[in-house]
């Protein structure tokens, strides 16, 4: 039982479309994205903007419907998925609300998915630690800086134990030193967790830093150009990064969006 | 000291200076009380030149002095000395409370203090100054009273007072304000999740907001009688409309990813509106409840000139001043402000209890 759930996939689509309507015609946001995403994988989308990655992100989610095609989340619909609490979702801005402390923010969803007070409080505390703020729960939102706001929106999404974690640019709006030091967290927290990680960016040293695959993406109709599995090692200091294999898959991926840019 | 301090130091001793030489023009009527007073304030203007006990409790002291001697020489025949230097009193009451102000790292309980006292200080000046000018300048009482008439007529009639408040305030404004914005929140939660209802009842309630008051009063005299029901239906009417538009206002105020975010939860319709649309809609709620409460006490009290019984501050304010006992009007004038005072007060008190989040409440140290 257990090694047939352990073979489905954590994310398969088939054939994916999805069109939007607007004033000057349709828009293909994705168009036959075919992907498969192993359980334990850490998958980068990447692209430029308007390539469909976010939306991506949306559909596995079930915030957007596609219009073609087939997706399966953990081997159910997106909904089903959605409905079971099978994902966390980390949006672009941390999104926490402003009257409740970050002990509060984080049991949000343990609240709504009726979780006893006694386990919402442990689980909330157990998470705190795993992005390194504890002795921050009372604080508001609005007392923390940037950086510890995210970390804690991490912490939300983390906080209900769903296997799958879709991240949507969730470092962009944060200055360089405070992204590399979440980057090296996000890697430790991946290993410690063996959760599913989808993570939206348009920085190629941040997907081939994290990653074990790379889906590259190209916009008009959004698709899929090319995915590359990395073969970087397991443990991956911040200096791996001037290494010669990192430079040359990071090669491997603006080759990938630049053949992208030249189908336009 | 700032420049500032200094130019209302200076002005200040220039008007004690000036009070000092119509005094001595004008020889004798002034009198020697009066003399001496300009002389200490006019000595207060020009030590700031020699930097000579440059604290505020000098000015204060001064400024007070001052006050109390004009408060005992008050008649309708008051010297000519008496307005430069009532001036130069408020100049150094104003340097006090500037000097105060300005003065940095106080204990905390002491500027708490100040902050509350700055304010009765202030409006303990306007009614000195109301009490000498109308009297000193004789202005007749049926145009302004006195404030010491005021209260003595106050003091004299607290039980019809009482009676007014308890009829206008607490059953026609009151039950009013509780059934109009009541009804108002729970329309705008119905019209929030029945698109229909948005589209129709909106409009209608925009057209009953338009309504001159003066119309919809005798209607509602018809409708519900003479007594208090009919001005807490005007009440209704006049709060209804507030309410509503800010409490749609308020649901939709909520950011879409928020709302994405409670669906990645799969939250209920009900778990949305309790703990992300209601908070974010507070703030919206809460100007809706105090624009409300003016607009409630405003409503009772004109809403009574259209029929009511022989009780209520609208009533007595009418007949009052068809008998020109114009210190009884503005006894109930005074009710009423303090009445809407505090319940305004009260409400931005609770405001800053449930959105203390909001930026504009946000203390810097919590």
């Amino acid at each position: 039982m257990s090694q047939d759930s352990n073979s489905i996939p954590a994310i398969r689509a088939d054939r994916l479309c999805l069109t939007f309507d607007s004033n000057d015609g349709p828009v293909h946001a994705l168009k036959d994205v075919d992907l498969t995403i192993e359980k334990g994988d850490f998958v980068s989308f990447i692209g430029p903007s308007g390539c469909g990655k976010t939306t991506l992100l949306r559909v596995i989610a079930d915030l957007e419907h596609p219009t073609g095609g087939a997706i399966s989340v953990n081997g159910k619909t997106p909904e089903e998925a959605r409905l079971a609490g099978a994902y966390g979702y980390v949006f672009q801005a941390p999104a926490l609300l402003a009257w409740r402390t970050i002990e509060r923010n984080i049991g949000l969803p343990l609240e709504i998915m009726g979780i006893s007070r006694a386990e919402q409080a442990e689980r909330v505390k157990r998470t705190l630690e795993l992005v390194g703020l504890d002795g921050f729960g009372r604080k508001f939102p609005w007392q923390l800086s940037g950086g510890m706001q995210q970390r804690a929106s991490i912490a939300r999404a983390l906080a209900f134990d769903a296997e799958l974690l879709l991240m949507d640019e969730p470092f962009g709006a944060l200055d360089e030193i405070v992204r590399d030091h979440l980057n090296e967290q996000l890697l430790q927290l991946w290993k410690k967790t063996g959760k599913t990680i989808c993570f939206v960016t348009h920085s190629i040293p941040e997907a081939v830093y994290l990653s074990t695959r790379i889906v590259v993406m190209s916009p008009r109709p959004g698709r899929v150009t090319d995915i590359i599995e990395s073969d970087l090692p397991a443990e991956r200091p911040l200096d791996i990064r001037e290494s010669k294999r990192f430079l040359e898959i990071a090669q491997r991926v603006r080759n990938g969006l630049r053949e992208g840019h030249s189908y336009d | 000291m700032t420049g500032f301090q200094r130019t209302i130091a200076t002005l200040g001793g220039l008007a004690a200076a000036a009070a000092l030489v119509i005094a001595f023009i004008g020889s004798g009527e002034a009198g020697i009380a009066l003399l001496a007073a300009s002389l200490v304030l006019a000595l207060a203007g020009m030590r700031h030149h020699f930097s000579l006990w440059p604290q505020a409790r000098v000015d204060l002291v001064a400024s007070l002095g001052g006050m109390a001697l004009l408060l005992s020489r008050l008649d309708g025949d008051m010297p000519t000395a008496s307005w430069p230097l009532l001036i130069a009193c408020w100049l150094f009451g104003w340097l006090a409370v500037e000097k105060t102000m300005a003065a940095r790292n106080l204990p905390k309980a002491l500027s708490s203090v100040l902050s509350l006292a700055v304010p009765v200080f202030f409006g303990a000046w306007i009614i000195f100054a109301w009490e000498v000018l109308t009297i000193g300048l004789q202005i007749p009482t049926v145009l302004l009273p006195p404030p010491s008439m005021i209260a003595v007529r106050f003091a004299e009639s607290t039980s019809i007072l009482w009676a007014d408040f308890q009829q206008t305030v607490i059953k026609a404004a009151l039950s009013g304000y509780i059934l109009g914005c009541g009804s108002a929140f729970m329309v705008a939660i119905l019209i929030d999740r029945v698109p229909f209802l948005q589209r129709g009842l909106l409009p209608v309630g925009n057209f009953v907001s338009a309504l001159p008051i003066v119309g919809i009063a005798p209607i509602m005299v018809m409708w519900f009688g003479f007594d208090w029901q009919s001005k807490a239906a005007v009440v209704v009417v006049m709060t209804f409309f507030p309410m509503l538009v800010n409490t749609v206002a308020g649901l939709q105020a909520t950011q879409a990813m928020e709302r994405d975010l409670l669906r990645t939860y799969a939250s209920s319709y009900f778990q949305l509106l309790i703990k992300l649309r209601l908070p974010t809609a507070a703030p919206f709620i809460f100007n809706a409840l105090k624009i409300n409460s003016t607009l409630a006490l405003i409503g009772a009290i004109v809403a009574e000139f259209f029929g009511t019984p022989i009780v209520g501050l609208g009533f007595r304010i009418s007949t009052e001043v068809g008998r020109m006992n114009v210190d009884m009007v503005w006894a109930e004038i005074v009710v009423a402000a303090l009445a809407g005072s505090l319940s305004y007060g009260l409400l931005s008190l609770l405001e800053r209890q449930v959105t203390f989040w909001h930026p504009s409440n946000r203390r810097k140290t919590p």
